[in-house]
């Protein structure tokens, strides 16, 4: 420990703290736009490009970031001076001034950090005004929005596709005034390697790197007589879409959530759970063959779509040891479209199947050339949590105030195995109980497998089942995955089962979700709700779920069948690398 | 051949200095760098050459390529030296038709022939000579001895600074050497050299680099390519000594692509030395081993900041980097790194070999030693000067440049690059330092020194630096990135005659604002140009945005062309105007159609009769 | 000095550039096979910017699909490599003209005069700074002091240079390229 002066109070802080970490020990808040810290996994975004967060330092001619300024022991620190305070003032202004001034139609209003800004610093003109940037919007794909107009060059955005990602797809372009964040050539991400898993749209300050909107669609989905609408929410949509609305992180709104879909008018409102559960019947069922016949092992987990499309552009040698099950998103549509639309007599095409999603690679997902049948698309339109929040405050429904309501039967039932599915090391858990019951032969009493939870990116575990040591790894954020991979590659680890999910955390934690703006302690109290919304359950195995059963036994046949593998499985192929 | 230890050395030169003794006896010097043969100096060459074959005095005269001489303003320039009278003979503007001549006379004067004022061009020696206003420490060999060669460069005292540091110091000794010379950063900074390296030699980790900058990003500044191109061993000797000194086997020179034949002597200077051990493993037979790698830049002027240099060398953007940490600690490859500027290098074997005390003979006590300028701009004598620390201005630009050209007046001279500001005439006696630069609000940088004259508009070369700034800011942030376009715009206004007193107040705030946040050494300074011809030059400002006035006629949107009546109707006006807006009849007033003119000038400067007037 | 944003169309690296001139492509593989690298991406990209000039040598510009070329047998990201040739001023993603005409702006040359020699290059040649004339024959650029600043202003055509530069003399240098 150190001691230095901030703003006259002596202040004790460890050696390796920076001047921003010391002030917030005494209850200062000293603005950031560009500096973002991700405790939980160990990723600073220290750049210190945007000088707000200036303060004075006795000795220094200059001011000093406060971000990436060390603390030195007898340092004598002034954060609010007039000469700091002007000094932010003005890179606030010198931002703005090469920014569009659209907070009303934006889609970050209200959840833009610049915005905030310039409402907490009293920004009340801009003084400075000049040549404003422009950049043709990149509208390519069905995830991600950039406008770079509104890029305030934070670099945020590659520190999570690159250094936590590894995807490695954005950089900085060009210099000086014209410099900016792209993809090489400038090029739409459509064209590129990116897994939309919005990692970099999470880490956006601004509206730059926003959601593909897709809720006009559903509303006009919703008004069209013709149609019948049903909706599918993911697991880790129920724990946190609350904090849209006020509520505290990690509260489980289940019953709100279904309450809210009610109100905005879908004809049945289900549960991406129950496709999860029938996800882990399909992959256990090739989890446990791959380990009788001791073959093409370790088998990896293909519930996520960006992971899916990172190994097949990244990883192609590698491209037949993921399961063949499809999403459980995928499963949901193929199912819905097919023995849901039979039992209710409506024809596929009038059918519309709508996800709500933590993710933004599910938008892309839906919209791969595979997921459709006769022409049909599995899943029609997809929005994200942040997505539903926005409908619901359109359609005025005082989401925090509604009464708990129930699923819809039959694609609405689900165990707590499906709901695991949300954090990192779920999809495991899950198929391990399985596996395990189906290996012994019994019902066993034991669900949970602790060692397998967490939020540490790479996780390896060496679990019994029905007497067989089943080495398994989990790793959740594509950096650690190539690692993982990686080690793999150079045969320097061995495993039965790995588990794999984009997004730091896994889906609680996807690019879809509310904005954590840093504070990780959220992503935390998700998990936790998470795991007790599966404690909860009646039912904590897939296999156990009742209409899962019914469903194999009136429409499938069983895990594995050649229904299932038309309707379940899907298949992948090899990507360009670039 | 290999040397095998320091005693060898000593031998070997002292051998190479008698055969040399026993050669030719008449020298021709001629100057090679890249601006002497821009200046065509080939010709010149190979015209001597001939003369000296067609009158077969090869066992008389040695024609010998050196680097530059310095003297930007006679080139092509040549020394003839006779060794054995000891006399020397230095012509300007040499033409191929002159080589008979000068071989004729030897190392007396050839009539005709252009001679040089020696108090001008000064070699190391002749440093106390009376009247002499350079001393050559840095540039002691440029234009002395033949750069591709190392005997010459042996005969020179080359490798003795090392070899003395190898077998007679400690590490901490050379360091402590580097200190008490009292050596500073010629790179811009000032910081003090033995410092430096001290920090890195405290350092434990055992991979360790030294980087010489030879980026030279300064627009106008070219004493470190004189250094290489003139001397390129003493730099690697240099950067040998750094990594005995601050523990590093490895050493990289970043120099800028533009450069081609530093480059090729250079790289041609790493092979002589590998070849005879100064580079490589167990040097001198000491046990101590170093290598050097050349890496190039590509176009960045901000590569030239330390941090931005190790990310270009590492292959990324050549963004800075907030310090700490100091690349003496985390630098390239995040290990610690030395990283010192082509001149600051050049001063070390120097040091080494004749000690700390009498370098500090030179200059001034907080600045010991020289500082190499490229004198260039409105001056008679633009070149490369190396004077000691603490001349002043005026000794500089009156007694070494000869004054201002066409013997206009003088109205301001620019130190530092983009970095500097502009010093007015009242400025003109003070001794230059580091300190007394900045408090002037110019820098010493580079050593970069354009002289102005009063056709210059100070509104007009505050946007030029900008307009620099902008085009090399690598984007980074924000006072930059944006403030300095702001900065730019607002410039761009007060020269269109659009500005207002609110104008020039937010330029002066945001140039205060800038230089206060700014992540790196070019943000921090980008507004110097502009705060130091503010202050110095008010009036000038003031005039632009008052009375819509460029008193340098240089702001184009404020100047106007009227011809008057001493037009003789020549034509030759309108037959030029690159827009076709000059109209009249053959030997009649002619007139300008000022909608159209897009006052390019070229008329007025044609008109032999002064008939076009400025307005 | 100023770089054009290519916003590129069309599949990556569909310019092709790469398989056309397969002698110069067998010197580009030849020259990065000669350089150490190894499995460490970082350490790797230290060799980015002199695979990247010795390819600018060979081919006269960065197309994409040289691009892909270098960040494939470097083991690095195209987006890398791209950032950083868009940083770097020397590199060019477009073909240059015949006749490479830059004007010296650096401080010596511009208080005498550079500034309006560019302008009369512009003027007659019809391209802005950066641009190639349609012709493929000129391309205008600038540059930072080529260390002649004694002979300012400067003008360099390819590696032939021009001093005491007036106005009056661009049309000469333009017809001077034959
Ligand atoms: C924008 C900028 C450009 C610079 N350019 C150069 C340069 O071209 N050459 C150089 O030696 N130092 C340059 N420097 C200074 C270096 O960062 C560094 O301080 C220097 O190389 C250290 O060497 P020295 O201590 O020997 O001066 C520059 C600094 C800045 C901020
Ligand atoms: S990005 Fe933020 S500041 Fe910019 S328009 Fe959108 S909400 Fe407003
Ligand atoms: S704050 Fe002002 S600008 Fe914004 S919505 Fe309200 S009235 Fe309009
Ligand atoms: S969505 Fe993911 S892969 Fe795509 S750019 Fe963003 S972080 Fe990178
Ligand atoms: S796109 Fe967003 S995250 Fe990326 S640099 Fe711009 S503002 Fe920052
Ligand atoms: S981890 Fe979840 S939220 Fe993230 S990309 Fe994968 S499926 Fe989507
Ligand atoms: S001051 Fe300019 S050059 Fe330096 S880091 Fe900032 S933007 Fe880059
Ligand atoms: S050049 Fe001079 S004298 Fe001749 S027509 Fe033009 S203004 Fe008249
Ligand atoms: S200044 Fe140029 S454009 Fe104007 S009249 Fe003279 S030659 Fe023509
Ligand atoms: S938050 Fe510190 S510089 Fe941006
Ligand atoms: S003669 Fe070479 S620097 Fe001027
Ligand atoms: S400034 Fe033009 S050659 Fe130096």
């Amino acid at each position: 420990m150190i001691e230095m002066t901030i703003n006259d109070r002596k202040v004790r802080v460890p050696e390796n703290a920076t001047v921003l970490q010391a002030t917030r020990q005494i209850g200062i808040k000293i603005p950031t736009l560009c500096h973002l810290q991700l405790d939980c996994f160990e990723v600073e975004h220290r750049m210190g490009s945007c000088r707000v967060c200036v303060v004075e330092v006795e000795g220094r001619p200059n001011l000093a970031p406060a971000c990436c300024t060390p603390v030195i022991d007898g340092m004598v620190v002034r954060t609010n001076t007039m000469r700091a305070i002007n000094a932010r003032r003005t890179m606030l202004d010198l931002l703005l001034s090469d920014h569009p001034k659209d907070c009303l139609t934006c889609e970050k209003n209200g959840d833009c950090n610049l915005q905030q800004l310039a409402g907490e610093l009293g920004l009340h003109s801009i003084l400075y005004s000049g040549e404003m940037s422009t950049y043709p919007l990149d509208l390519a794909n069905e995830s991600i929005v950039r406008d770079l107009n509104k890029c305030i060059m934070c670099r945020r955005c590659e520190t999570a596709c690159n250094t936590v990602q590894t995807v490695g797809i954005l950089s900085g372009v060009r210099r000086g005034f014209e410099a900016v964040v792209a993809p090489s050539g400038e090029r739409p991400l459509a064209d590129t390697k990116c897994v939309f898993c919005g990692q970099c749209v999470a880490a956006c300050p601004v509206g730059a790197l926003t959601t593909m909107n897709h809720t006009y669609e559903v509303w006009r989905a919703l008004n069209d007589p013709e149609k019948t609408v049903v909706v599918q929410t993911a697991p880790a949509v129920r724990i946190a879409i609350g904090e849209e609305f006020g509520l505290e992180p990690g509260t489980i709104a289940t019953g709100k959530l279904v309450a809210a879909l009610r109100h905005l008018g879908f004809d049945q409102v289900f549960d991406t759970d129950f496709a999860a559960d029938l996800t882990i019947m399909e992959e256990t069922t090739e989890l446990i063959e791959r380990i009788k016949n001791n073959q093409n092992l370790p088998i990896l987990t293909s519930c996520c779509p960006g992971w899916v499309k990172f190994f097949e552009h990244q990883f192609p040698d590698l491209i037949n040891i993921p399961s063949t099950a499809k999403s459980p998103q995928q499963m949901f549509g193929a199912v819905a479209k097919s023995y849901y639309a039979e039992k209710v007599g409506v024809a596929p095409e009038n059918l519309v199947v709508v996800s709500v999603m933590p993710c933004l690679a599910k938008k892309y997902e839906a919209s791969r050339e595979e997921f459709a049948r006769d022409g049909v698309r599995d899943v029609d339109i997809v929005i994200s949590t942040r997505g539903l929040a926005s409908m619901c405050k359109e359609a005025g429904i005082v989401f925090e105030q509604l009464e708990d309501e129930e699923f819809d039967s039959p694609l609405g039932a689900s165990s707590g195995a499906g709901v695991i599915f949300g954090a990192s090391g779920g999809v495991l858990e899950a198929a391990l109980r399985t596996a395990a019951d189906w290996l012994s032969g019994e019902d066993l009493a034991e669900v949970d497998f602790a060692d397998v939870r967490g939020m540490k990116g790479i996780r390896e575990a060496t679990v019994e089942v029905a007497g067989r040591q089943l080495k398994v790894a989990i790793s959740s954020g594509l950096g650690n995955a190539r690692q993982l991979l990686e080690r793999i590659q150079r045969g320097e680890a061995e495993y039965h089962a790995i588990e794999i999910m984009a997004c730091p955390g896994g889906c609680l934690n996807g690019g879809g979700q509310p904005y954590i703006n840093g504070d990780t302690g959220i992503l935390e109290k998700r998990r936790k709700a998470i795991y007790r919304e599966d404690a909860n359950k009646p039912v904590r195995k897939s296999h156990l779920n009742p209409d899962i059963q019914k469903l194999y036994a009136e429409y499938l046949d069983k895990p594995g069948s050649p229904r299932a593998h038309e309707l379940l499985h899907t298949k992948y192929s090899p990507r360009d690398n670039f | 051949m290999k040397i095998e230890n320091a005693k060898q050395l000593k031998s070997h030169a002292l051998e190479l200095g008698m055969r040399q003794a026993k050669g030719p006896r008449t020298r021709i010097l001629v100057s090679m760098g890249t601006c002497g043969i821009a200046a065509n100096t080939h010709p010149v060459l190979t015209a001597l050459r001939e003369e000296i074959g067609k009158r077969d005095l090869q066992d008389v005269f040695e024609v010998v390529e050196t680097g530059c001489m310095g003297l930007c303003h006679s080139e092509p320039s040549i020394e003839v030296v006779d060794r054995v009278e000891g006399t020397t003979t230095l012509y300007g503007n040499v033409t191929a038709g002159q080589a008979a001549a000068i071989v004729e006379a030897g190392a007396y004067e050839a009539a005709g022939v252009e001679i040089l004022d020696r108090t001008w061009y000064c070699p190391e020696g002749e440093e106390n000579q009376a009247g002499a206003r350079q001393a050559r420490v840095v540039l002691r060999n440029s234009g002395r001895i033949d750069p591709e060669n190392l005997e010459a460069c042996l005969i020179a005292g080359g490798y003795q600074g090392l070899a003395r540091a190898l077998t007679e110091m400690k590490p901490a000794q050379v360091i402590e050497e580097i200190a008490e010379s009292g050596l500073r950063g010629r790179g811009g900074g000032g910081f003090p050299t033995g410092l430096k390296w001290g920090f890195a030699a405290a350092q434990s980790s055992t991979e360790k680099y030294v980087i010489c900058n030879a980026d030279e990003g300064d627009p106008g500044a070219f004493m470190d390519r004189a250094v290489l191109e003139g001397d390129p061993h003493c730099v690697l000797e240099a950067m040998a000594i750094a990594g005995y000194a601050v523990g590093a086997q490895s050493g990289v020179i970043y120099i800028r692509a533009e450069y081609p034949l530093a480059i090729r002597r250079l790289r041609m200077a790493i092979e002589q030395a590998r070849a005879s051990g100064f580079l490589g493993a167990d040097i001198l037979g000491t046990g101590f081993g170093f290598d050097i790698q050349i890496k190039y830049g590509a176009g960045a002027f901000v590569c030239g900041e330390e941090t931005a240099l190790i990310h270009s060398i590492e292959g990324t953007r050549g963004e800075p980097t907030f310090k700490p940490p100091f690349p003496a600690v985390s630098g390239l490859w995040k290990k610690p790194t030395v990283v010192n500027n082509v001149e600051t290098f050049a001063n070390v074997p120097a040091i080494l070999r004749k000690g700390a005390g009498w370098f500090k003979t030179i200059g001034t006590p907080e600045c010991p030693g020289t500082k190499v300028f490229a004198l260039a701009g409105k001056v008679k004598k633009v070149g490369l000067v190396e004077v000691p620390m603490g001349t002043t201005l005026r000794e500089i630009i009156f007694g070494v440049g000869g004054g201002i050209r066409e013997d206009r007046q003088f109205k301001a001279v620019q130190t530092g690059g983009p970095s500097g500001g502009c010093l007015k005439d009242d400025n003109l006696d003070t001794p230059i330092t580091y300190e007394s630069l900045r408090a002037l609000g110019s820098m010493m940088g580079s050593g970069g020194m354009i002289v102005m004259d009063v056709d210059d508009c100070m509104v007009n070369v505050a946007k030029f630096f900008l307009d620099f700034t902008l085009d090399e800011s690598c984007g980074k942030c924000t006072p930059c990135r944006i403030g300095n376009k702001r900065l730019h715009e607002m410039l761009e206004q007060v020269c269109a005659g659009r500005g207002s007193h609110e104008t020039l107040a937010k330029l002066k705030n945001l140039s205060h604002t800038i230089r206060d946040t700014a992540l790196c050494g070019l943000g921090q300074t980008s507004p110097n140009p502009v705060l130091s011809t503010m202050i110095q030059f008010e009036d000038e400002y003031v005039e632009h945005i008052e009375q819509g006035k460029c008193r340098a006629g240089v702001c184009r949107h404020l100047i106007s062309y009227a011809i008057n009546d001493d037009c003789v109707g020549c034509t030759l006006c309108a037959r030029n105007c690159p827009v076709d807006c000059i109209s009249g009849e053959r030997r009649q007033k002619h007139h300008i159609d000022q909608d159209k003119c897009i006052k390019c000038g070229v008329c007025h400067d044609l008109c032999k009769f002064h008939a076009i007037d400025k307005n | 000095m100023k770089k054009s944003g290519a916003c590129l169309k069309g599949p990556i690296g569909s310019d092709n550039l790469i398989n056309q001139q397969p002698e110069k492509r067998k010197a580009l593989a030849e020259f990065i096979g000669g350089l150490p690298i190894g499995d460490d991406r970082e350490r790797n990209r230290g060799y980015l910017i002199e695979c990247l000039h010795k390819a600018q040598e060979l081919f006269g510009y960065l197309p994409e699909s040289v691009q892909l070329f270098v960040a494939d047998h470097l083991r690095l990201h195209l987006s890398e490599v791209y950032g950083v040739i868009s940083f770097y001023s020397y590199f060019t993603t477009v073909p240059t003209g015949k006749y490479r005409i830059n004007v010296c702006m650096g401080t010596a040359c511009f208080v005498r005069g550079a500034d309006r020699i560019l302008e009369e290059l512009k003027r007659h040649l019809g391209i802005d700074e950066g641009e190639t004339s349609e012709n493929g024959k000129f391309s205008i650029g600038g540059l930072r002091c080529v260390g002649a600043c004694s002979l300012a202003p400067v003008v360099m055509v390819n590696d032939k240079v021009y001093g005491n530069v007036a106005p009056g003399k661009v049309l000469d240098i333009i017809n001077d390229c034959e």
